[in-house]
This record gives structure tokens, sequence and C-alpha cells, in this order.
């Protein structure tokens, strides 16, 4: 075991500040600490245009492969940029979806064609991406879509009808990458189909979901004889759900430690909040704080076990990244009504009328979702049980 | 960075699983703890002979196998998974980690080549009030007063939870100058138990896998010889030696916790009720499933703590961050283990309830370790003040 990075990655270290440092002020200097989670749908056109001075400095995709136009970062330096980012106070990233999920589902799954196609948009930080999974049917039971894909001989092209919910940054997306039965008599996993589907046409609409914080970060997609080219299916009809499980595996890993910066910039202001009013003095508040350290601590410690281990061979999970949805959703959820006990009756008081809240009151709101979106606590705990443990499987009806 | 075992740390670990698995078992554990001296002298002397797991980080010029803390924690794991009752924490833990960090060469050169050999030991340093505001496990938990005599010391004072004190050979002892209070006036000496002066009393305990024992001291003469580090400011060596155990017990702790939850997970598959076994309730599966986060994050909290043990030892640049990380593993661990000790029973039902099964052992051992070096709160309230104060 060894904690410290090499003399090299520590010099990577400065140049990621030194470029984040020199390029983060001017217009980008009101995007610090903004657009994260409860607060995505802030500034878009400026941290779209933020995403375009990354791409210039090389710095989106820093660990796609090279052949694909990405930095081909290792992992430790994959780390540092994501911790680098974090602390500079770095805006939360338009193209993550791109980035994180659409992009390395394409180099993994997709055609050369649709590599040409997309990878360059995504790198450029000027085509966004949204994920059209979850449907009003289904959430935990994701296999249970409706969403309809038909092919149409006469145009050519893949017709899509039905609806996807708690869609991000939807009416920001260029693209969706979608999931929808291409077999009509198919149910569950088998008989489904990955797409790649523009958002700019007229079979698709896009509504906000006002929030429990009043905002809409969220949304539903309406498609209603929205088309997608022959040629953007990844894989073949049938294949979506592996091509979607092989992408959920993109979704952990080297981001974690941004997260967790992000973190730390919370609970550093509870601490700042918590000196300032006294809160500091109250043995049980003292408490909660430093558990909330602690723990903090400790998924700093998980992150790395989970980036230094290897995963299993057919794509099993180390026990440490099996637990780590559940523990930082949990955590998270729990700092929030810190957040709110230390601020005690001021919390309840907005910044102003009608609901515009403070980025701690924000916080607080928002954290009730992690616990929800991306595998439930529960279906986190069924997995941990099923797989971890070896603990017989949920009855799954025919 | 490479936060994983190396090979040879893996086979350390894998070879004190399957050698516990074998000799630490249920039935072994109970013919020990019902004795007092509280372990079998036939299986300590196999593991000094056959294992040399006393002397594992004791360094290789005083007869030891010169491994680290990541080596160590990887097989305290084990112990504490397979309760081994033996004095391998208070001999290794606390005696030979006071040697290695207060010793003087003379000291070291007399002594770890006889803990190498079998002798066992153990730290007295807190007194009798160190149970006061529910546990007082620093500076201010050092009563004994040692006073100087020309060219002795006399110590006189009571010692109280002191771990195999009753059976240790060697006991480091902390006292303080007449008069002085908090991190002033403390020093620590090293002395064969069978001295005169010294009056041992095995206590009764909750926990019947690890003794505890009350020591007397009565005009205890010291020569000068028995001083360890500096004359009344010895608390920063102290500190760290209390650093480095409370790193050790955290281990211990997190494999207590894995087994508290392996065994209610075996045990769940095989229960039947309602026509089935209760591994398929949804309220077994998430209790089992909290129960792997705890005892994961545990995992990560101790390895992490290792390595800057490890540092703090050979001198790194994580050395400062020794208290902080023993305090975060410590905390979190204990408040692991008990509550998957907790869970476990209550999985076991009725069964769990029973001096039969081995749940119970674990339960007890949950909490002993949990106010030993101190509790959950006792650490967050040392992680606060770095923090908040």
């Amino acid at each position: 075991m060894k904690l410290s990075f090499s003399p090299e990655d520590e010099a990577f270290r400065r140049e990621v500040a030194d470029w984040l440092k020199e390029n983060l002020r001017g217009e980008f200097e009101q995007l610090k600490f903004r657009g994260g989670p409860g607060d995505e749908h802030m500034f878009a056109e400026e941290r779209q245009r933020w995403e375009q001075k990354l791409a210039e400095g090389g710095w989106t995709c820093v660990g796609w492969p090279k052949e694909h136009g990405g930095r081909g970062c290792s992992i430790e330096q994959q780390v540092i940029f994501h911790e680098e980012y974090a602390r500079a106070g770095a805006p939360g990233r338009v193209g993550h979806i791109g980035e994180g999920l659409a992009g390395p589902t394409i180099i993994a799954f997709g055609s050369e064609a649709q590599q040409k196609k997309y990878l360059p948009g995504i790198l450029a930080g000027t085509e966004l991406w949204c994920q059209g999974y979850s449907e009003p049917g289904a959430g935990s039971d994701l296999a249970n879509v409706k969403t309809r894909a038909r092919f149409d001989e006469a145009k050519g092209k893949w017709i899509l009808n039905g609806q996807k919910v708690w869609t991000s940054l939807a009416q920001e997306s260029d693209y969706c990458f979608v999931i929808a039965r291409t077999d009509p008599e198919s149910k569950g996993h088998k008989g489904l189909g990955f797409f790649l589907v523009s958002m700019h046409q007229p079979g698709i609409e896009v509504r906000g979901i006002q929030q429990i914080t009043g905002t809409s970060e969220f949304n539903e997609v309406f498609f209603d004889d929205a088309e997608c080219d022959a040629e953007d299916i990844v894989g073949q009809p049938g294949d979506g759900w592996k091509v979607a499980m092989g992408l959920l595996g993109f979704e952990r890993g080297v981001s974690t430690l941004g997260q967790q910066m992000q973190f730390q910039n919370e609970l550093n202001e509870i601490v700042r909040i918590a000196k300032e009013n006294g809160a500091a003095q109250n043995p049980a508040i003292r408490q909660r704080i430093a558990q909330a350290h602690t723990e903090l601590k400790i998924m700093r410690y998980n992150s790395m076990r989970m980036l230094s281990g290897q995963s299993g061979s057919d794509g099993s999970l180390q026990k440490e990244a099996l637990i780590y949805k559940l523990f930082w959703a949990t955590w998270h959820r729990s700092l929030g009504e810190l957040a709110m006990d230390v601020l005690g009756p001021e919390s309840q008081i907005l910044e102003a009328a009608p609901y515009e809240l403070s980025r701690l009151q924000s916080m607080y709101l928002f954290v009730r979702s992690d616990t929800i979106y991306g595998g439930t606590n529960e279906i986190q705990r069924n997995i941990i049980a099923e797989r971890g443990l070896g603990m017989p499987r949920e009855p799954r009806p025919a | 960075m490479q936060f994983a075992f190396t090979e040879e740390q893996q086979m350390i670990r894998d070879t004190a699983e399957q050698f516990l698995a074998e000799v630490s078992t249920s039935e072994a554990i109970r013919s020990a703890m019902e004795t007092e001296l509280g372990y079998q002298p036939e299986l300590w002397q196999r593991i000094c002979g056959e294992l040399y797991w006393q002397a594992i980080h004791i360094p290789e010029a005083y007869g030891g196998m010169g491994l680290g803390q990541v080596e160590l924690a990887a097989m305290l794991e084990q112990m504490g998974r397979y309760l081994l009752c033996s004095p391998f924490f208070s001999t290794v833990c606390l005696g030979a980690n006071a040697l290695m960090v207060a010793g003087t060469e003379a000291q070291k050169e007399k002594y770890l080549p006889r803990i190498c050999e079998g002798l066992t030991a153990t730290l007295a340093y807190t007194g009798i009030s160190a149970a006061r505001g529910g546990g007082r496990w620093g500076a201010d938990a050092v009563e004994a007063i040692a006073e100087r005599d020309g060219d002795e010391f006399i110590l006189n004072g009571t010692l109280r939870f002191v771990p195999d004190g009753a059976s240790a050979e060697l006991l480091i002892v902390a006292a303080r100058a007449a008069g002085t209070s908090g991190e002033a006036g403390i020093s620590l000496f090293v002395v064969p138990a069978e001295s005169p002066g010294i009056e041992r009393k095995l206590l009764p305990t909750m926990d019947q896998t690890r003794k505890q024992a009350e020591i007397v001291l009565s005009d205890l003469r010291l020569p000068a010889d028995t001083l360890m580090g500096a004359e009344g400011d010895a608390w920063p060596q102290l500190q760290k030696i209390l650093q480095l155990a409370t790193v050790a017990q955290a281990a211990e702790q997190m494999g207590g916790a894995q087994q508290s939850l392996d065994l209610a997970v075996e045990y769940s598959k095989e229960r039947a009720q309602f026509g089935r076994p209760i591994a398929g309730f949804q309220a077994i599966k998430h209790k089992a499933a909290d129960m792997m986060t705890r005892t994961e994050v545990a995992r990560s909290a101790v390895y992490y703590a290792a390595c800057v043990a490890e540092e703090a030892v050979e001198g790194g640049e994580l050395a400062g961050e020794l208290g902080e990380a023993a305090s975060i593993a410590k905390a979190y661990c204990s408040d692991a283990y008990f509550q998957n000790a907790g869970d476990a029973l209550q999985i076991h039902g009725g069964v769990g309830f029973t001096w039969e099964y081995d749940v119970h052992l674990h339960l007890k051992r949950a909490k002993a370790s949990e106010h030993f070096l101190g509790s959950g709160d006792y650490h967050r309230e040392r992680v606060a003040q770095l923090l908040l104060d």
C-alpha cells in the first residue's frame, strides 16, 4: 500500500491547478461553485462557453483514449484532474453526460461512423447530451421500458413513441441516448434498442418538472413519432440492455473524488457558519459535524481503494464499489439536515420571494433526490445483499 | 498511489486467516476465556515459535521481521475476526510499540529480542478516574505519581483497565510528577511485572476474551535506567504509542464487524421460516447490506490509518495526520462493530441470545473494545476539536 502520488502526477496536479487559475476568471468568475446538483439549471449558456474553454485547453474528456481525441490520462491523473477542478470551484459541467456516459458508450459499443459523428462535438464542448432511461412506469424497474421504436422501411428511419422522465439537462441538450423497445412483443430486458436521437426535431417535446426546490433541473421528454436515423442505433436491435448496463460501469470511479471535493466545500461552509453562530459550541452539533467530517474522509479512502483495485473480470464490482452509492447518498442526505440544524431558525428564511433558496437550503432539499436517483437506497441494498453477500434474489415475475 | 495490498501483504493476511480459522474455534475461545490467564499457553507458544507473529513489526536489528503497520493491521483484522484469545494486542500493540517509540537504545536491546522470543508485555497508564465523564484516554488519565529520590524513582498509584495486566511479564508504566496535570510532568518506565511494590488484581470482565487488571503501585522503587524517553516530558511519546494502539484496536474491530456480518448471513441462509430461508426477506437483506456497507467503510478507514501509522513510524509526509486518522478509524470502527454485532444478534433471533452461539462474544468484545482507548463519541470530539476550536 502506498498513498502518495508520483512526482509526475504532482506536476500534472500543478498544471491543472495553474490552468484553472489562469482561465477561471473574467466572464467565468461568476460561475465559481455554481451549476452543481440542485443548481444545474443556472448559467447554462455561460457554462457551455466554459465547456468550450476547457476544450480549447484540452481539458474535456481527459480520460478518453488518445485515438478518440481524449487526453489519455491515467486513473491517477483523472483523479487529480477532478480533485483540482472541484477545489478551484469550477462550475458543474454541462457536458458531463456526453463526456462521462454517451462518449464512453459510443467508444465501447458504437460503430466507427457513430464515433466520427458524435465524439468531436462532445470533445469540443459544442454538443450536449441527456440520458433517456427512466419512464413513468420504469423507475426502479428500469427494464419495464414502454417507449417503442419501430423501423419505417419507407423512410429508412426508426420512429420513436413514448415518454421519458427525470431527464436532466434535456432542455439544453442536442442529443439524447434512449433505450426503447424494438420488439413490441418483448418484456423486461429483452427486445430493447439503444438509440442516439437528435433533440432538435418536431417529434420531441420537453417539459420541465417543478421540483421541491421550486426549480426544474429534471424534465419529462415526450417522443411523438420522433425520428432516428437507421445508422444511429448502437449495436443491434435487442442489444439495448447490454449497452445500457455496460454504460453503468462508466458512472462510477474517477469522478467520485471530484464529487467529494464539492461535498467538502459544502461541509466547509457548514463549519464556517457553526463557528460564526455558536453552533460549534453545542456538543450534539460537534458530534454531528465530526461524524460528517469522519465519513467524508473515509469516503475518500474508499474511492482510493476503488480506484486502486481491479474489478472482477466479469465486470462485477468490488465490495467497496458496490457500497459506494448507498454510502455517499445517505451521507449527503444527512449533511443537508446538519446544514439546516446548524443554521437553526434562520434556515427557514429564504434569500428572497417567491422561493429563492440559498446554496445550503437548495442542497438540503436537493439531497432528498440522491437516495432515489441512479438506484434508490432500497435497490442498492438489494444489489449489495444479492451480489455482495449471495443472498437470494428478489422474485422477478415472468 | 496504490491503496491495495501488495502480494506479500495479501499472503500475510491469508496465512493469518487460515491459521486462525483452524485454531481459534468456538471451543478454543471458550476454553481460553474461562481461564484466569485468558489464553492457551500452548497456542501462544506456537504463534511465537512457529509463526513469529509477535515479531512482525519489530526491526530486524532486534530480532524481528521488520514489517510494517499495514502488515500488522492485516493480522489484527483476522485476530479480531476470529476473537483470538492471546496476549498479542497487549504485547505487540502496546508493549513493543511503547519500547520502539519511547525506549532507550539499551532498553530496546534488552527487551525487544525477548519479546521476539515470546515475552509478554503491556502498557499501564490509566488511573482509577479514567472512567470519569464516560472515559478519559488522554494525558489527564495519567494519575500515578513518580517522585525522584536521588538516582531512583518512587512510584505510587492505582492503574486500572490494563489489558492482560495480571499476566503480562513486562510493564510499561506511565506516571506523573507530583503537582503536575495535563500533558506536563509525564514519564514512562519499563519494569518487570513481578517486582516488589507491584500488586496485580484480575478484574472480572463482561468480555471474557480479553482480560483486564488493576495494578497497585506501592512505593515501587525504580532505578534510573528504567526511565523511557525524557523525564517529565514523555507525553508526545505516550500519545504516539496510544495513537498506534488506537489504529490497532480499530483493525481488530473491523475484523469483528466482518465476522458479525458473515455469521449473520450464513445463519440467515440456513434458517427457514414461512417455508423459505430468512435470507430472502428484504428486512434481513437490507440489514445485511447495511452491515456490509459499514464493514467496507471501516476497512477503508483502517487501512488508510495503518498507512499513516507506517509513515508516522518511518517518517513520511502523512506522519502528522496520525492523530486524526486514528480517531477517524476508531470512531467509525467502534460504532460499526457494535452495530454489526447487535444486528447479527437480531438476525439470529432467539439463538443469538444464547450462550451457545458465538454472537454474544462479538457483542461483548465490541462494547469492550469501544470503551478501550476511547469510544466513538470520544474520538469524534477529538475530531471536532481539530475542526472547530
